[in-house]
């Protein structure tokens, strides 16, 4: 057995006690420099661990936000480790006891994770059959191991448990090379849908989330919050505030709290701060913003590129501008954090994608040492990509570390809409043509402010540029400083919600003037066969019969390739032309996403995705004057209710010659155009701004009958 | 104003020596500290914050607390009985009616006041029963889903 050397990891493996221990790496979420994780040894980013009592725990910074990975990564770990589903243990974004990790974002967790966990869970599996073997006075391959048990072949009475073999042992090993994976036709735990392992706690309300610890002492803290974006404080009178009973006021610079025991308390007293703001002449807004993205993007970038536009054929050419208002991500728990700091550590619940990064600010705010920071992730109550980013954790932590008293910052729902990363609102220009036979002979893409993700084509077009300017992409930061009068970060899929939106519409404009079926059209132009597979499933699975557009019927069709899958969805809907309503009848989507470890969870993720798309699509837009977020709660900020949602049918294409892929962000990228190219299909108009309001559509079906 | 206000909450009596005119969700989360009901939006747009009073749904976060005195109350808490979920919580995980669980609470007690209205709801029904909550992880078919598998089956008539 290979024991640990390097002190970091004895210390480590200190903490973690006896029995078996797995640590693996983690390539995409390693940190670029070491400085990043103080602390943690360098090389890997989680660990599986059997202890005594025969429990498999598995400890990862990854963290639990509705998409189920509490549930699908235990299936991984149980499945190559050959033990019960309900034996594994989860120990998720808790930065005492989990090592390094990025975050959760990305569609990440099963395609990066999920290979590297199932590799530990087979290295344990080997740890276990060698220890057995000796054990039981076999060779190991007569062994087989099932259910927590290591059993002679042929002689079911000569066994013993993980727990008799993982107690008073002291292993450590790292997973240093490619494990054996059993095969998919060997699987009785992946490929399986077994209830959610958070169902019990979710449906009974015991569930907790960042805003739900209770500490004894603990003040809830209103903050003040300024009435724009680049606003500066010059002068706040909190001499009212002061004289109510129990109101603890702190002013440090920045930072002006109004603490009490009771929540209501605190807004009370903090609405009684009286505060003078110099302001920012404000300029911009939701209709004006789009020249300013053109003109302040900054010079592009290439991304892809091949052939010659400049000769390629234009026998037919299109030029198309598509736009994208600012997106809220809107997840129903808003950012709350409670913090408990003392003068030897603190400790802070978060309600974060990021625990690590988050726990590193704060230590930074406290003027700590990382290590004596302890950031704990509940249950996440819905992220999105919004979760990544906020600095309510960094709030309590200085204003508990001021008063002396844990201190929980709960963020109002205008807080949350104001604070939010919106994704960004975004403009793609596209010039395209066929060729005299009707195909794509050029493809000159420019996409503005929204990122690179989802601008490259999956079709066949022999002359091509793809450009992006003022973008960021997988969430790094915005090269154009104060390109957006607010901030602005990852929503789920960045980027490529208007990437897709403005390519699938774009190439449905090319096939209604073909006068070509769009199924037809795309097929003409596909090569990849995973992508004609799920386009051929989704054509069956929604009963599409050929026909050019627009014939009247409703009905779109959108393609996709995101984090790794392949996606087709088509919608059927029924526009009031009259009023420009769109209602969505009926969406049908199918994604190869490799193997497939829990059905049942992919389908709610792209179900999940679908509904959450039909937002950007049709009504959500943040409203702003300058940095004044205008919108400030679901009254004028419309999410889809119920009475929105169609019925979505998903198709999960089999393939299992491929590694899990992502799948909570696939589906949701198609959302915007397979809805613009039905809406076209239903009524000729071709919708070229998100979202579709009646407004909009009304505009555009009187346009088009013009 | 301060005053003594009694309730039955979940079953079980209660009595608070408070104001009388803190908001229901608050005194729950605070001083019951009862933190399955949910701050969402505090306007009573999302629904997050809904709870049973006297048998109909309630945005707790714009109920007074005097409004409840003398109500029998229901909050998440209190919908499994004796270690036994109620049907709708069963539902829910059955059909994988939830991701993030934030809205959850409000969303089965509100699907508990429409069944104990009406017992059979057509689809529709259900939806624009529904309708006043959000959610944002895009559950909402599986929870008509769930709320249709329960509509109609014998038993449990609280």
């Amino acid at each position: 057995m290979i024991v640990a050397s390097d002190i970091d990891r004895r210390d480590f493996l200190g903490l973690v006690g006896g029995g078996i221990v797995i640590l693996f790496g983690l390539n995409p979420s390693a940190p670029s420099t070491a400085a990043e994780r103080p602390g943690y040894p360098s090389d890997f980013h989680a660990y599986l661990a059997i202890g005594a009592n025969g429990r498999v725990t598995v400890f990862s910074g990854k963290i639990e936000m509705g998409q189920g990975v509490t549930t699908s990564l235990a299936q991984m770990a149980a499945e190559e480790l050959g033990v019960d589903l309900a034996s594994i243990d989860m120990v998720l974004g808790d930065t005492d006891k989990c090592p390094w990790d990025m975050g959760t974002f990305g569609s990440m967790s099963t395609r990066f994770f999920g290979p590297a966990l199932r590799a530990a869970a087979a290295k344990a599996r080997a740890v276990v059959t060698t220890l057995a073997a000796a054990k039981l006075g076999v060779p190991a391959d007569r062994l087989s191991i099932e259910n927590g048990m290591a059993s002679v072949a042929g002689e079911p009475t000569r066994r013993v448990s993980f727990a008799e073999l993982s107690d008073g042992v002291r292993i450590a090993e790292m997973v240093t090379q490619a494990a054996v994976l059993r095969s998919t036709a060997d699987f009785t735990v992946m490929g399986r849908s077994p209830k959610r392992l958070d169902g019990i706690e979710k449906v009974t309300g015991s569930a907790k989330y960042a805003a739900d610890i209770r500490l004894p002492g603990m003040f809830y803290a209103r903050l003040l919050r300024p009435p724009l974006h680049g606003a500066v404080l010059t002068q706040a009178d909190t001499s009212a505030a002061e004289k109510l009973p129990g109101v603890l006021v702190i002013k440090r610079d920045d930072l002006v709290a109004v603490l009490h025991a009771d929540p209501e308390a605190a807004a009370s007293a903090r609405a009684q701060i009286h505060a003078d703001w110099r302001q920012p002449e404000a300029t911009l807004n939701q209709d004006t913003i789009f020249e300013h993205l053109l003109a302040h993007a900054g010079a592009p970038t290439q991304v892809a590129a091949k052939g010659n536009l400049a000769t390629a054929s234009a026998a037919k050419p299109f030029e198309t501008v598509f736009q994208k208002g600012y997106v809220a991500h809107a997840p129903i728990e808003p950012h709350a954090a409670v913090a408990d700091v003392r003068s030897d550590g603190a400790t802070v619940w978060a309600s974060t994608q990021t625990p690590f990064p988050t726990r590193d600010g704060i230590a930074a705010a406290l003027g700590f040492d990382p290590k004596l920071v302890r950031v704990i992730t509940p249950f996440v109550g819905g992220g999105f990509g919004g979760k990544s980013a906020g600095g309510q954790a960094v709030e309590a932590a200085r204003l508990s570390q001021i008063c002396g008293k844990p201190v929980q910052v709960e963020r109002t729902r205008a807080e949350e809409f104001f604070y939010d990363t919106f994704d960004p609102a975004a403009v793609v220009k596209i010039s395209s043509a066929l060729d005299q036979d009707g195909r794509i002979s050029r493809w000159d893409y420019q996409v503005f402010a929204a990122g690179e993700r989802g601008a490259t084509t999956f079709y066949d077009i022999p002359n091509l540029r793809i450009l992006s300017a003022g973008g960021m992409s997988y969430g790094d930061a915005p090269p154009v400083k104060d390109l957006h009068p607010f901030a602005v970060g990852p929503w789920r899929a960045p980027g490529a919600n208007m990437n897709v939106f403005a390519t699938e519409s774009q190439i449905d404009i090319m096939a209604a003037a073909a006068g070509v079926d769009p199924v037809a059209f795309r097929l003409k132009h596909l090569g990849d066969i995973r992508m004609r597979g799920v386009l051929q499933a989704a054509a069956d699975a929604f009963g599409w019969r050929p026909a050019a557009g627009p014939s009247g019927r409703g009905h779109g069709i959108a393609l996709s390739s995101d984090a790794g899958s392949f996606v087709a969805t088509m919608a059927e809907v029924k526009v009031d032309k009259a009023s420009g309503k769109v209602t969505v009848v009926r969406m049908v989507c199918a994604q190869d996403m490799g193997i497939i470890v829990n059905p049942e969870g992919a389908r709610m993720q792209i179900e999940g995705g679908l509904t959450m798309g039909l937002g950007y699509a049709l009504t959500e837009e943040v409203r702003f004057q300058g940095g004044e977020v205008l919108d400030q709660n679901f009254d004028s900020y419309h999410l889809p209710r119920f009475s929105a949602v169609p019925r979505i049918e998903v198709v999960l294409v089999r393939n299992n010659e491929l590694a899990p892929q992502g799948c909570g962000e696939p589906a949701i990228t198609t959302a915007g155009a397979v809805i613009a190219n039905a809406v076209f299909d239903a009524t000729g108009a071709r919708m070229l701004r998100l979202p579709m309001t009646p407004k909009r559509v009304a505009a555009a079906i009187a346009m088009a009958d013009r | 104003m301060k005053s003594i206000v009694q309730f039955n909450l979940n079953g079980r009596p209660v009595s608070l020596d408070t104001d009388d005119d803190r908001m229901l969700l608050w005194v729950l989360r605070t001083d019951l500290a009862l933190t399955g009901t949910k701050y969402g939006c505090g306007e009573g747009i999302c629904g997050a914050c809904t709870v049973v009073v006297n048998g109909e749904a309630r945005r707790s976060c714009l109920t007074p607390l005097k409004q409840v005195a003398g109500a029998e109350l229901l909050t998440i808490e209190g919908l499994a009985r004796d270690g036994h979920l109620h049907p709708l919580q069963q539902a829910f995980i059955d059909h994988g009616a939830f991701q993030c669980g934030y809205c959850t609470s409000a969303m089965l007690l509100d699907a508990y006041v429409l069944l104990r209205d009406d017992p059979r709801p057509s689809r529709d029904k259900i939806i624009s029963h529904m309708d006043r909550n959000l959610c944002r992880c895009g559950a909402h078919q599986r929870i008509v889903d769930a709320i249709e598998h329960v509509s109609g089956k014998p038993g449990d008539p609280r």
